[in-house]
Formats: structure tokens, sequence, C-alpha cells
């Protein structure tokens, strides 16, 4: 287990001796007034070079608090542009933002934090291409990207580099957060060899997140990355701290470094970056579509149909919150629900099913029809077409 | 022995949006097995379907993960808590984008 604080003795900047400017010994006193940072640290700070790969819900608290705190160096990875659903939680970015490459306004919010540094803005998705490439020139690099392959592709990139990983992961109102990769400790697939398949992650209907839970443990991951550059205190190796915002609670659990691990064990198998897309059973860049294969019907024609006044009783499979955002008049059964009260339901009568974007209902449609119901649709594009094709006044989220 | 089993919030909708459970179990294995028997769901979240636990599924007991202790036959006691700890991947995005 390691013990070792600080980043590796291979990536410490071998760079001559920087000093501070006036102005930047008075930006940075609260530092400098501060034993365990000091001028000697401030200096290290100036010195060092973290890639912050995401400029999200994690990079947004992560890149102000690295910039603020002189971290001479900062890298963003992002391919993103700003929505307007991003500004519950990012905070990096401005009503006016919205519609601009995230990296832009990011690196324009950095520098108007602090004009003393560095910012690289990589406009770019990571690959196993590009990755080592990007990576190599950084001390720390952190995490906070949103998916299964970039976090494998993370993984593996900076083991293979002997690189620092600072690791955020969030779903709700939890958070994990540790350091992997750094040398004698564990890596994420010493904790996690394989991803989960792709039809066994959490549906929307379970998504979301707590704005302010990705501010906690992105500054917590901010922490973790400072004190890997100041070499001070316990840096989270081997530990995996989780986080509940909604009981409040903070808990601790040991990561072990596995001797049998592919990446970072005593045999690897690992030698070079991989097709993480395929390792995490997902073909082509994004995530697939389900194959459709449940009969549907269009928000045009149901509409149609229900203006001629057929007799068409609409199921509406989300969540009971979801209803309450909006709604088509529908009766609601939860898909979760729907085995349990199937008997609610009329089998003689025609039955349109639907959802926000209509995943769930053509899953509910395959349920019904492989309990014998004959006349039973799924609603293309859910409450999200419904929207844009039909009626723009129903919200979409 | 009355355990404690923690349930993460990626799972809570297939135990029925608890977030721990009571067990009488004297292995991890044993309150896994009553776990999944009280809700049905929860199974193929855990377990493959050889009946092993899912890779990117870990347990621990109390703060240790059972991997390196006895795997599922790893003995628990009056007021362990047993923790499923699943892999999440969010954080920079919506991660309900995807419905």
């Amino acid at each position: 287990m390691a013990t070792k604080t600080g980043i590796p003795p291979t990536q410490q900047t071998d760079q001559p001796a920087v000093a501070l400017s006036k102005e930047e010994i008075l930006r940075y006193s609260r530092h400098l007034i501060m034993p365990e940072v000091g001028m000697e640290g401030q200096l290290k700070l100036k010195q060092a070079k973290v890639l912050c790969i995401g400029t999200g819900g994690l990079g947004a608290p992560l890149g102000l608090y690295l910039a603020a705190a002189g971290v001479g160096r900062i890298g963003l990875v992002d391919f993103d542009a700003v929505d307007s659903t991003n500004l519950q939680r990012q905070i990096l970015f401005s009503s006016q933002d919205v519609g601009r490459p995230k990296i832009e306004a990011a690196s324009e919010r950095l520098h108007g934090l602090n004009p003393d540094i560095q910012i690289d803005p990589i406009e770019a998705r990571l690959t196993s291409e590009n990755a080592l490439e990007i990576l190599k020139d950084y001390d720390v690099i952190v995490d906070g990207t949103d998916n299964f392959p970039t976090r494998y592709l993370v993984n593996d990139a900076c083991v293979l580099l002997g690189k620092p990983n600072v690791y955020g992961s969030i779903f709700r109102f939890e958070g994990q957060v540790t350091i992997f990769g750094h040398p004698g400790g564990p890596c994420y697939r010493c904790l996690y060899p394989e991803p989960p398949p792709p039809g066994l992650v959490p549906s929307c209907a379970e998504g979301g997140v707590l704005g302010v839970l990705p501010g906690i443990v992105g500054a917590i991951q901010a922490a973790e990355a400072l004190k890997l550059i100041l070499g001070k205190g316990e840096p989270l190796i081997g530990r995996l701290l989780l986080f509940d915002a909604l009981a409040m609670r903070f808990r601790e659990l040991k990561l072990r470094k596995n001797r049998e691990c592919p990446a970072c064990g005593d045999h690897p198998t690992i030698s070079q970056l991989i097709d993480y897309a395929e390792f995490c059973g997902i073909r082509g860049e994004e995530a697939p579509l389900p194959q459709t294969t449940v009969p549907e019907i269009t928000p045009k024609e149901l509409k149609a149909r229900l203006d001629r006044g057929d007799d068409i009783f609409i199921l509406d499979v989300r969540e009971p919150h979801e209803y309450q955002i909006c709604n088509l008049g529908g009766n609601l059964i939860p898909l979760g629900d729907l085995s349990k009260r199937v008997n609610e339901l009329d089998s003689s009568r025609e039955i349109v099913a639907h959802c926000r974007s209509g995943k769930r209902s053509a899953e509910a449609v395959e349920f019904l029809r492989s309990a014998g119901f004959r006349k039973v649709l799924n609603l293309k594009g859910g409450i999200l077409a419904w929207s844009d094709e039909v009626d723009p006044s129903v919200p979409k989220y | 022995m009355a355990v404690k089993v923690v349930i993460p919030t990626p799972l809570r909708a297939y135990a029925g949006k608890l977030e721990s459970v009571e067990v009488q179990a004297a292995t991890v294995a044993e309150a896994l097995a009553l776990l999944t028997a009280r809700f049905g769901e929860l199974r193929k979240h855990l377990f493959a379907d050889d009946g092993r636990l899912r890779s990117f599924v870990n347990v621990y007991v109390n703060d240790e993960d059972i991997r390196y202790l006895q795997k599922d036959q790893t003995r628990v006691g009056e007021g362990d808590i047993i923790s499923i700890v699943p892999s999440i991947a969010g954080g920079l995005r919506g991660e309900n984008n995807g419905d």
C-alpha cells in the first residue's frame, strides 16, 4: 500500500527556480502565511501542470480552485458545448455561455480569475489515439468525465504513463473520490476489473444529480490534486471516499492494489490503449439506441387519432416526479410497477405507452405484448417528440 | 445475527427504494441471498448468470473488500455493515440524457 505522498519523483517538474512577483505574493498571501504551503509550496504550485478531463460538474469547481490556487498550467479537455441544463451545477458557466464551446467559456473564466497562469484549451474527445500524447505533459490528471469508456481510458493511460489520477464520480446525491494510478497504489481496474454492460446501468428514471454534489466532489478532487503537488498530508491513495449528500455522511473504504490487475498488477496484460467503446460493450462513439422492435406510433399519428375520437388508453410509464414536470394526461404506472399492476389494464382496449424519450415505454410495450396484450403501441420519441412535433407548450426536461 | 446491508443509490430502485436492509445472516453469501430473495429484481444487478458477483459490483464488510477477506464466505456478526459499491461513471454532463 502506498503511503508516499506527492507526485511520483519521475513526474516532478524539473524547471529552473521560479519566483513570485510582488502581485503574486499578495494574491497568494493566505497560502504563503501557512506553513503547509508557504513560499516553497506556492512555487511548487506555480510549476505544476494539471490536466482536467471534462469541464462539467466536477471540472467546474476543480478548475476554479486550481486556477485560484495558482497552479501554473492547467489543461482542459472537453468537446461539448454549454447547454442550459448544465447551468444547474456547472458553475464555470453563465447563462450567456449557452451554445459556446465549454473549452472556450471555461478558459475565459479561468483566465479572468487568474491571468498569471497558463490555460491549455484542448477541444477534443479523449481517445485511445490521442490520450497518451495529451496526458504526457502533465503531472497530475483529474478525471471528471461521465462515462465508462473514458474512465477506463484515463485509468489505463495514467497507469501506462505512471501518473496519478484523481478520480471523482457522482450519481444523484452520492459521490466517490479516490486517487488511482499512484505508483504502489491501486488503479480503477483493481477496484472494478470490468464495466457494467450497457443494459444494466440505471436508466434515466434513476438519473439526475443534486447540483451541489459535483461541487463538493470536485472540490475534494481539487484538494487532493493540490496535496499531491505540495506533497503534504495524507492523500486519498488506497482509500475510497464515499459521500452521501442526502444523509450528509462521509464513509471510507479500503482499496487494495490487486496483484492480478490486468493494468497495474504483477503481470499486466494491458501494454497499450485498447478500444474502450468495445470494452464497455458500446459500438460506435455514442451509446447505441436500443433496437426498436416494438410497434410504434408517431406523435402526429397519435394526435390525429385522439382528435378523431378514437378510444386509446394512454399509459405513462415514467416516475411520479416526472409526471409532475409535464404529462399528456395519461394514466401513470411506472415501468417498475407494471408487472404487479398489469391487471389494471384492459387488454381489449388499444394502449399507447410513453415515457420521456421512448426507451422505457418500449420496454413496457415489450413486456405487455409478452403478457398477451395485442393492441399496444409505443409512442415514438416519447414526450420529447410530442413537444417537438405536436405541442411545443409541453416542457422538455 | 442482525447485519445491515447498505444499498447504493443506483440500486435502490430495485430494493424497494430502501437505503439499507437488515438481515439475519452469518456470512456475506447468506446476507446477499436473503436480500435478493426479498428483492428479486436486484439479483441480476448483483450476480452474473453463473451466480458470481458481477465485476462492476464490490462488496465490503465494514471498510474491507471481501475479495481480500474470504470472499462471499466472509463471516459477519452483529452490528457489521455490508456495503454494496457499484461503479458509477457520472460527472460531466446530465446523467439522464440517455433515457
